[in-house]
């Protein structure tokens, strides 16, 4: 069983996690996307400290018996890297768009550069 | 008559650039000369411009990939036949322009690169560096089923076919060995010719003996992935 104090802690965080969340949703500062991504990941993690015996639980279904929080950070850490891995398809992506439109400008602005001195010339 | 531009990729070469235009120019007034400012900081651009080539200055650096690929869009996009890549600090010879041409022009090939390795020996490099690149040329030729020598080469003519792929799509880093396998995977047909290139005459290349190392890793990485990517244009 988690002790009550770490558990009413957990769930002070989770509900912070959730509101910054919220927060950012509402000013639009995070697409809906990860919106979605983070606001489960906040229910996930207050539904494991409202629930003192969850942990114990779930890692019992996994038959770790030692240390029953370890299946939290097995989690966890997975969690993270499949994160990371799809940021960085994000930024390739995001890069890849911001060559192209660097590159279409520079051809936009100098072919207008050339019918302007067109006009000024003729 | 074909109409022909010559693409000169130019970061910071304020030094080189314009006796590289000079000589692009005096080597064929119909050879329109595009120079590509790649997000340069010094005076590249304008001393291209008054010495009467076009320039198209990218808003920031893309590298040469980027730069590279800008100068095969105007070709595309201007409808070229031809398009050349003559690197702006001055290392290709406009003497040796007809020899990498003359493929394209008479039809033989729709991809052509300069090789520094066929028969001349106008380039001497550092022991490592040569035994790198022959090691990434054994890698391109199994790859590309053919006999590559010089797959670092960025002296590079195309033909319409070989415009409309460059501007589909262009390697970003180290571009030149990734898009001698892209020419073979879209199945055009790709040729070198030898050719003496010139020692840098200002500034420092941009592979350096640490970056090396990355620099096979990466390359060998990208022309095998190359070979399992989809095509990018249909070409027949």
């Amino acid at each position: 069983m988690t002790p009550v104090r770490v558990s009413v802690a957990a769930a002070i965080a989770s509900v912070l996690l959730l509101l910054v969340v919220f927060e950012l949703i509402r000013s639009r500062r995070l697409r809906e996307r990860y919106a979605l991504l983070w606001l489960l990941t906040g229910a996930v993690l207050l539904v494991l400290s409202v629930w003192r015996g969850g942990l114990n639980t779930i890692a019992g279904w996994f038959g770790i018996s030692g240390y029953p929080p370890a299946i939290l950070f097995a989690v966890g850490i997975l969690f993270i890297l499949l994160v990371l891995l799809h940021y960085s398809t994000v930024i390739s992506r995001l890069s890849d768009q911001s060559t192209i439109l660097a590159q279409r400008l520079a051809l936009l602005e100098q072919r207008f550069g050339e019918q302007r001195d067109e006009h000024r010339g003729g | 008559m074909s109409r022909r531009v010559a693409i000169v990729p130019a970061y910071n070469e304020e030094e080189s650039i314009g006796r590289v235009v000079d000589e692009l120019r005096a080597f064929d007034e119909g050879l329109e000369v595009l120079v590509v400012d790649d997000g340069s900081t010094d005076g590249t651009a304008e001393i291209a411009r008054a010495r009467g080539a076009r320039v198209v200055s990218l808003p920031f650096n893309l590298g040469i990939g980027g730069a590279v690929q800008t100068g095969f869009r105007y070709a595309w996009e201007h409808d070229f036949d031809v398009a050349v890549r003559v690197d702006g600090d001055g290392q290709h010879a406009p003497a040796e322009l007809d020899a990498v041409l003359a493929p394209v022009l008479s039809g033989e090939a729709d991809v052509v690169v300069g090789s520094r390795f066929i028969g001349g020996d106008g380039y001497r490099s550092s022991r490592s560096r040569r035994v790198g690149i022959r090691l990434l040329a054994l890698s391109v030729s199994a790859l590309t089923r053919q006999r590559i020598t010089d797959p670092t080469s960025g002296f590079q003519a195309a033909n319409r076919k070989g415009i409309r792929l460059f501007a589909a799509d262009y390697p970003h880093d180290y571009p030149e060995a990734e898009a001698a396998v892209m020419v073979a995977k879209h199945a055009l047909r790709l040729c070198e010719v030898p050719v003496a290139m010139r020692a840098r005459e200002t500034g420092q290349s941009s592979i350096t003996a640490v970056r090396s190392v990355y620099y096979m890793v990466k390359v060998v990485l990208a022309i095998f992935v190359a070979l399992f990517r989809r095509k990018v244009v249909p070409l027949q």
